[in-house]
């Protein structure tokens, strides 16, 4: 049984999908010969820390730690002072300057700890630099969950695909877009009418301008563009058109004619732009679904498709990077 | 040269073999025959079409040697533009002049707006158009949407175009 100490830095939606899901398979991970024990959970207001593991329970209830903090240390501090194996950073994303988060990754990478994370702006603003951190301190940076949430994608091009040469990427990256465009097709709204409705359901943020604007589908753009095609490019090299200028009228002529309008980005074109998709095509999903097309050499084009948020569904894939961290290190330990 | 040909063969064995051999002769490449048996015309003859790559020179001598062997020619034409693009337009698609953006893809020669559906909701509103452009090749198709482009970035439209079905 190998004993993992993880903390947690981020308490937000997706924080407290982690602490869920790390509770819900506790005995899978054993199972797998994984003792995860999550000693730490830092967010705004301070830090509860347990060595034999946070009471999820305890915790689960409260939507900050304001009441429970056992200790006031936050952010990089808490994160040097903590004996840690592996860093989750899930603090909100700014995809300008990437804190508070940026600096959250490069406090742990120094010192030596693994960190996976769903927070998309420290990867936007400094991947490579983050990248040869993790690399010159012997430690892994994992990061399945900024694109495409649960939906896998960069672990599917570089375990599953590997040996394949990857032509491109294109998809649907943000689920908010989506559900705007397919209910304006639906129900022949205009885009103000089906962003309120949005709102409503709470799959749109009241300031939606990240998401219709395409920022957040350009971040995904610029993360596998780094992560998977070494292009090394910044935010500003993506050409960006969102979804507020898309009228129903453009969706029902495209419809007539076997098309959907989606917001697709594609690299390595580094575009993010609405798109016309054949009704057939596999990745003309429907409602918050995210989907991608993978171009390869060897396998043709790979489609996949899932949803790309949500709390449980975030923390999956941050449950996969943790796991896929220490199956990897056995597999390296046997040769 | 891309030509689709519109033959009407008699009902009996041996027509279609007879209607292949002056386009084998010339050397031309058949890129498909359709066989429209359960469309017989009135006089009980069988429509065929046929789309060949040849040479320009040879069409008059195919043409003759068909009605030599008692085939008619119904309709012979050039099948220029054989690749199509659909793209959806969006903004002041009618007062930015829309005979102009149509213009500038037909002024090209390669490429042709063949089809255009437009939707306006109201004087002040975005209005909506669809357009299907066709094109002599591949690469001209790629040609026009550049050039449609240009012109949406120029008279401030949405340009939505397709997905290309392969990475490029």
């Amino acid at each position: 049984m190998r004993d993992i100490k993880v903390s947690l830095v981020g308490y937000g939606i997706v924080g407290h999908g982690v602490v869920d899901v790390l509770n819900r398979k506790k005995k899978m991970l054993r199972d797998m010969g994984l003792n995860l024990k999550l000693i730490s959970v830092t967010d705004h207001t301070g830090t509860v820390m347990a060595e034999d593991g946070v009471d999820a329970d305890k915790i689960l209830g409260e939507r900050t730690l304001a009441n429970l903090a056992t200790t006031s240390m936050k952010g990089k501090e808490a994160i040097s002072a903590i004996d840690s194996d592996l860093v989750v950073e899930v603090t909100p994303t700014n995809i300008v300057h990437g804190q508070p988060g940026l600096g959250h990754m490069e406090a742990a990478l120094s010192s030596g700890k693994h960190v996976v994370t769903s927070n998309k702006g420290p990867l936007v603003v400094s991947y490579s630099r983050l990248k040869k951190l993790a690399e010159d301190n012997g430690v892994m940076m994992k990061f399945e969950a900024t694109v495409g949430g649960t939906m896998p994608l960069i672990s599917l091009v570089e375990r599953t695909l590997v040996g394949n040469e990857i032509f491109g990427i294109r998809g649907i990256f943000n689920g908010t877009c989506n559900y705007i465009l397919t209910r304006m097709t639906e129900e022949g709204i205009p885009y103000t009418h089906a962003l309120s409705e949005a709102q409503d359901l709470g799959i749109a943020e009241a300031d939606p301008s990240y998401d219709v604007e395409g920022v957040d589908t350009a971040g995904k753009v610029v993360i596998l563009a780094n992560s998977l095609f070494n292009m090394n490019i910044k935010y500003s090299d993506v050409d960006v058109t969102g979804i507020t200028g898309v009228t129903p009228e453009a969706l029902a002529l495209a419809k007539k004619r076997g098309y959907a309008i989606k917001l697709i980005g594609d690299v390595p074109a580094l575009t993010v732009r609405p798109t016309l998709v054949p009704l057939g095509s596999p990745i003309a999903v429907a409602g918050t679904l995210n989907s991608a097309a993978i171009y390869t050499d060897l396998s043709g084009t790979i489609t996949v498709t899932g949803l790309g948020a949500g709390s449980i569904e975030t923390a999956s894939a941050i449950l996969t990077d943790i796991v896929s961290i220490y199956r990897t290190k056995r597999i390296d330990a046997i040769f | 040269m891309r030509l689709s040909m519109d033959l009407e063969l008699q009902d009996i064995p041996g027509q279609l073999l007879l209607a292949l051999q002056p386009f084998s002769d010339n050397k031309a490449n058949i890129i498909s025959v359709v066989h429209h048996r359960d469309r017989k015309t009135p006089r009980g003859m069988i429509p065929v079409r046929f789309v060949v790559e040849m040479d320009r020179s040879k069409i008059e001598i195919v043409n003759s040697k068909l009605k030599e062997s008692g085939i008619s020619v119904v309709r012979a034409g050039e099948d220029r533009l054989i690749e199509a693009v659909s793209v959806v337009l969006v903004g002041h698609v009618l007062h930015s002049d829309l005979g102009d953006t149509v213009n500038r893809i037909d002024s090209t020669g390669f490429a042709e707006v063949m089809d255009v559906s437009l939707i306006m909701t109201g004087v002040d509103e975005p209005s909506s158009a669809y357009l299907k452009i066709r094109a002599t090749g591949k690469a001209e198709i790629q040609k026009a949407l550049a050039i449609l482009r240009e012109v949406g970035a120029e008279k401030k439209l949405l340009v939505i175009e397709p997905i290309e079905a392969e990475a490029v």
